[in-house]
């Protein structure tokens, strides 16, 4: 049968019927896992490997049980968010980097998706959590109080029926159950104001429609760091936006974030706005990481092909080439993943070694870590000299 | 025949373009003002040759690209193709020159008709316009998608049943198909991942070099409008601000606006710590935009003639245009 999918691509109704009776079989026995009742605490916790991280993502293996196979959308990720610092994921759509920080979020759409093994450490203010096998109920009191995220799209990640200040209010008083309504509100001016917003009192009651989209965007700030979160995780913000208002989000989220003192894990396909905000990049490729360093690593000698490709297909101003570099053919199927280096099929600087199942992590210096095989035969021959 | 072939240099010239949308509404259906999405635009572009055009959203770019195939109607000014005002043209003489100017959309997933196969989306035009003799209809349309890296097996497929940039292809190649000599691309890349953007940009450098071609290519993407045009127009609130030369444009903006405009370029370097120039606040209702020079809001080089006098364009240097007080000499 998985013969059958491999080399057509498309499969029989019978076929999709056994796959998905199967998925339905693990889903079911993960969700029923995960609903049990009174979780120890000692499950779910865990110990950080550096005190200093606030995130560390260990071989995580995020899966979509789907009718025509399982698609491996994150397929052992592991790096660190340290304190204070910015991370930048970059990779093209479909390669994981959203769902990376949806599973950090425990929102990745259930039950066809599932954190199927790994671990996420997260460094909380009460305790080390793994995020991967957090019940619900300790998760929420997790996620939008220390872990808050700021969508791609503020046209539609608010909500269009409700009064912007009250959508920030719903935050606050949510993970405060003590605090008076005025106090409430006294704090979401604040915060409005905090974001650059000076007409704050009357923002607090318009609608969503009312406003531009960079202002939407700077009230998704705004409540993601109403709570003073320990990591915020901006997923794309500001694709959607113009230049000059890019400019003016990215210098606001770099002063907040010194202010509040958090860490920011920065997912876009933007490299421009990953070599201006981040301290550290991870450069993702069909699920898995392909090249991770600091962002002196990863721009100015990069390593893997990918990367090279990636860096070059961007046309930069006042560098003129005649023609731009693009990457041959096309990235592969999630379903059936080939079992070599899946960059194998596009890469031109190919060696003797690709052909070898998937290539092992690199270390080239403490920092710069490459998955491929150039690397690998670069650092033999140097080895016999030393 | 004959006369259509002879070269002139000029393939688009546009004077003093203005297109305004009235605001409809009121308690008494009365007509409240109007939006001025473009007020007073003159450029000019030469035979194949690229115009970049460039701006925030919402300051009439794609409403200039509109109005210059006539796809809405101006408010006032001229547009000349290749020397003939389209907006005088007869409707029989307007259906003829259609095929000569040709539009590819943004939104490649908005802009094909999930109903037709792709064959039909590409053909459906060359057969009305009668491109080429019938009994060579399919292998006219195999060339043309052959030369936009579209397999010939894909006429039969549906457009969901492609990716992005796939799609993309297929917007180019029903532009293509129709053998136009003007192709306004309206943010052609802005939907799509960085190493597709780089095949569809090569593309439509290939089709240029080999069809000779001329573009009007519409994006906010600063770093590639350097890349692909020959000369820039940059937009403010339905004004023309500056227009000049690739060269002359990036290597010595003069308008307040560009400057702050290309120093909000992210550029993909750690060590480049760029001089930027933020601008405060948003781009202002078109509806009622400021009195005086429409960008003193936000100008850091506002003087207090600004508030009230309206620039006028002027030629600072040999083909480099700007409007503004700065350099009034």
């Amino acid at each position: 049968m998985s013969k059958n999918i491999k080399n057509s691509g498309y499969i029989s109704a019978r076929e999709s019927r056994h796959i998905s009776r199967n998925n339905r079989r693990i889903t079911g026995m993960i969700e029923k896992h995960r609903e049990r009742k009174n979780v120890p605490l000692s499950e779910y916790t865990a110990t950080m490997r550096d005190p200093n991280n606030v995130v560390e993502f260990d071989d995580l293996h995020t899966y979509f049980y789907t009718d025509i196979g399982i698609a491996k959308a994150v397929d052992g990720v592991s790096f660190d968010v340290p304190r204070g610092k910015t991370v930048g994921v970059v990779g093209e759509s479909g390669c994981g980097k959203s769902v990376t920080s949806l599973s950090l979020m425990q929102l990745v759409q259930r039950p066809q998706g599932q954190i199927v093994s790994g671990s996420i450490r997260f460094n909380g203010d009460d305790g080390v959590y793994d995020i991967a096998k957090t019940p619900t109920e300790a998760m929420q009191k997790i996620r939008g109080n220390q872990i808050s995220m700021i969508f791609q799209e503020p046209m539609t990640s608010l909500n269009p029926v409700f009064r912007v200040g009250m959508q920030v209010d719903e935050v606050i008083a949510l993970h405060n159950h003590d605090v008076s309504k005025e106090k409430v509100k006294e704090r979401t001016i604040e915060m409005l104001e905090l974001v650059g917003i000076a007409n704050s009192h009357g923002v607090y009651r318009m609608y969503p429609h009312e406003l531009s989209g960079g202002m939407r965007q700077r009230v998704m700030i705004a409540m993601a760091l109403a709570l003073s979160p320990k990591l915020i995780i901006a997923d794309e913000p500001t694709t959607a936006l113009d230049v000059t208002i890019q400019a003016q989000i990215l210098e606001l989220l770099r002063s907040l974030k010194d202010k509040i003192n958090s860490s920011i894990m920065l997912i876009t396909h933007d490299l421009g706005v990953i070599a201006e905000m981040a301290d550290f990049v991870v450069v993702m490729y069909s699920g898995r990481i392909v090249e991770k360093g600091t962002v002196r690593d990863v721009f100015k000698t990069p390593t893997h092909p990918y990367t090279i490709g990636l860096l070059n297909s961007k046309p930069v101003v006042n560098r003129q080439v005649e023609r731009l570099y693009s990457i041959p053919g096309k990235v592969p199927n999630p379903i059936n993943m080939p079992d070599y280096c899946y960059f194998r099929d596009r890469c031109e600087l190919c060696v003797e070694g690709c052909e070898g199942s998937y290539p092992p992590e690199i270390h080239l210096s403490d920092t710069h870590v490459v998955s491929c095989y150039r690397c690998a035969q670069a650092r033999k021959e140097e080895a016999p000299h030393e | 025949m004959s006369e259509k072939k002879k070269k002139t240099d000029t393939m688009i010239e546009v004077r003093n373009l203005k297109k305004y949308f009235p605001i409809k509404g009121g308690f008494l259906g009365g007509t409240g003002g109007a939006v001025k999405a473009v007020d007073d635009v003159s450029f000019t572009i030469m035979r194949g040759t690229t115009m970049g055009l460039v701006g925030e959203s919402g300051c009439g770019k794609t409403t200039v690209g509109r109005t210059l195939l006539r796809l809405t109607d101006k408010t006032d000014g001229t547009v000349l193709f290749e020397g003939k005002d389209i907006y005088a043209l007869k409707r029989e003489e307007l259906r003829q020159l259609r095929p000569k100017m040709q539009i590819i959309f943004q939104d490649p997933y908005s802009s094909l008709s999930p109903r037709l196969p792709v064959g039909e989306i590409i053909g459906e035009a060359v057969r009305e316009h009668h491109i080429v003799p019938e009994n060579e209809y399919e292998a006219y349309l195999d060339k043309i998608m052959a030369s936009c890296g579209l397999m010939p097996y894909h006429k039969d497929r549906y457009p969901h049943e492609f990716s992005g940039g796939q799609r993309q292809r297929i917007c180019i190649a029903r532009a293509l198909a129709l053998n136009p000599d003007f192709v306004v691309c309206d943010e052609p890349v802005s939907a799509l991942d960085v190493s597709i953007q780089a095949q569809i940009i090569n593309l439509l450098k290939d089709l240029q070099k080999e069809y000779g071609l001329t573009y009007l290519f519409i994006s906010h993407d600063l770093s590639v409008v350097e890349h692909i045009s020959d000369t820039i127009g940059v937009m403010y609130l339905g004004k023309l601000v500056e227009f000049g030369t690739k060269a002359r444009v990036f290597d010595r903006p003069l308008h307040p606006y560009t400057v702050a405009l290309f120093s909000a370029i992210p550029m993909p370097d750690p060590d480049v710590k760029m001089n930027r120039i933020i601008l405060e606040g948003s781009i202002p209702s078109p509806a009622n935009p400021p009195s005086g020079c429409r960008f003193h809001t936000r100008c850091n080089r506002c003087m207090e003639r600004c508030k009230t006098e309206e620039p006028v364009q002027r030629e600072v240097e040999p083909g480099h245009f700007v409007v503004c007080h700065l350099y009034n000499l």
